[in-house]
């Protein structure tokens, strides 16, 4: 009981988020969205296998907590310099050389 | 003490479920890009952070909880990085935040244009 209710706020709380990653006027908005319902996933994970009874599902929440934030970094990154291999400030450029 | 350790469990999950949900009402209603940042730190931190807690009551000291903890200190540390990285970006994109002058000019406009959908 306690863990249906659990499930369906985080649910619920999903939904919201994708509402929210559909409008966002900005493409910020859907990756903040984006970055909120993947730690909304984690706890899905985690309170589902509670609720069914067998909690190994975990480690798998472990490694969607840390792909989701590289992920966000990364299309962060992505969105601001068009290119994922390319150095983020001048100097770093010059010492590569 | 068998008790008392379910009902702060359950006390704990219940306020990380609440937290959850006005967490992601704020993604939806908050009107600009910051305070959206707020809105969405705030489910890492308290909703996480209690919900995560109170499974680790309720799962007693196992590897279960290890796993939990591990879990609740990656998003404690990776949280607040992620909520400035996305500050950071959106500032250098030219995205300025709205003030209170700019949020109540909006309500004029919005009194005179009658009931309007937001």
């Amino acid at each position: 009981m306690l863990f249906a209710v659990a499930t369906i706020a985080v649910l619920a709380a999903m939904g919201l988020a994708l509402v929210r990653a559909f409008l966002g006027p900005t493409v910020f908005d859907r990756v903040l969205a984006v970055n909120a319902f993947g730690t909304k996933t984690v706890l899905l994970i985690a309170v589902l296998g509670f609720l069914s009874g067998r909690p190994e599902f975990l480690d798998i929440a472990l490694l969607y907590a840390l792909i989701n934030f590289i992920s966000t970094i990364a299309v962060l990154k992505f969105v601001r310099y068009a290119d994922l291999g390319k150095p983020t400030r001048e100097r770093d450029g010059e010492a590569m050389r | 003490m068998e008790l008392l350790r379910d009902i702060l469990a359950w006390a704990l999950i219940l306020a990380g479920s609440f937290f959850t949900v006005v967490s992601a009402f704020g993604l939806v209603r908050l009107p600009d890009v910051y305070t959206r940042i707020h809105s969405a730190g705030l489910v890492d931190t308290v909703g996480a952070g209690f919900l995560l807690i109170g499974l680790m009551l309720y799962g007693g000291f196992t590897i279960v909880s290890i796993k939990l903890f591990l879990i609740l200190a990656f998003i404690f540390f990776t949280s607040p990085t992620a909520s400035n990285a996305f500050a950071n970006a959106v500032y250098s994109a030219g995205i300025k935040p709205l003030l209170a002058k700019d949020n109540k000019a909006k309500d004029g406009d919005k009194k005179e244009g009658g009931p309007s959908s937001t």
